[in-house]
């Protein structure tokens, strides 16, 4: 197992901690912080293939996707926490069992 | 170098689990800052330092207050109750369903014959032709980033503003 393999492996248990995150949890903020593990998940993905790629390739690849998905990840937070504090001005909680009021 | 890597492999890992299952909603965020400081180490041990400053001015710094204002704001004020415990059937699944996905992620990875040359150093790029990349092949993605931003955020704002016609809630 070379140090590829091992941040490939890190990033890995970090995203099925965020899945794991996602799926359990009832309350909305936490939902919320199981998907940005993931996301971080997916950019330690990024760095870890920048970091060891063969000289030659485009060179700063790795750090523009890791940038722009930073960028995507800081509005989908910020949309997501509306929704939030919508949801608990409409049903006075946060959880998720509960938001069915759209349930045919 | 190992030694770094696995110290800030055990602080990502680490800080992960403990935020994934505490009961009080602001011990987990606070635990998710620490996650998030592993991640931007785990970028300044790749050599990646902007992307380390910008993961620490971002997440550390917005995305948790963001967070904590979020948690303050929807918490019940008097009547404080206990985070509800998610039914047991639930748990067990996404559990189930977890260390599922991470099994198939490890045995892919590990399987997989990655050519590396471990002798290579940091592959440090430079502030000016990460600058110059962002402004010359990528500029629309940025000018389309800044747009998404924009809007996203405009569009937050309309969704937490309470009704102007007094049908909703009194906030």
């Amino acid at each position: 197992m070379n140090l590829l393999q091992a941040c490939l492996l890190v990033s890995s248990a970090l995203f099925c901690i965020g899945l794991v995150t996602a799926l359990s949890r009832s309350n909305t903020i936490l939902v919320l912080l199981g998907i940005e593990i993931m996301l971080n998940a997916a950019n330690l993905n990024f760095i870890a293939f920048w970091r060891f790629s063969p000289a030659g390739t485009a060179p700063a690849t790795g750090v523009i996707f890791v940038l722009f998905s930073i960028a995507v990840a800081a509005a989908e937070a910020a949309v997501w926490l509306a929704l939030v504090i919508a949801l608990y001005r409409h049903q006075q909680n946060i959880r998720l069992q509960e938001a069915t009021r759209l349930k045919g | 170098m190992n030694l770094s890597f696995a110290l800030i492999a055990f602080l990502i890992l680490a800080s992960a689990v403990l935020a994934a299952t505490r009961r009080d909603l602001i011990h987990s965020a606070l635990l998710l800052v620490g996650n998030w400081l592993g991640v931007a180490f785990f970028y300044l041990w790749a050599g990646a330092e902007f992307v380390a400053f910008a993961q620490a001015l971002v997440y550390v710094g917005a995305i948790s207050m963001v967070v904590l204002f979020a948690v303050l704001l929807t918490r019940r004020t008097r009547t404080e109750l206990p985070l509800l415990v998610a039914t047991r059937d639930r748990v067990v699944s996404a559990v189930l369903g977890g260390l599922a996905v991470f099994g198939v992620l490890a045995v892919a990875v590990l399987r997989t014959p990655l050519d590396i040359n471990p002798a290579k150093p940091a592959a440090s790029v430079s502030m000016l032709s990460l600058g110059q990349q962002l402004m010359g092949p990528h500029a629309a993605a940025v000018l389309i980033v800044g747009v998404l931003l924009t809007v996203s955020l405009l569009g937050a704002v309309v969704l937490a503003s309470s009704d102007a016609d007094g049908k909703g809630e009194a906030p």
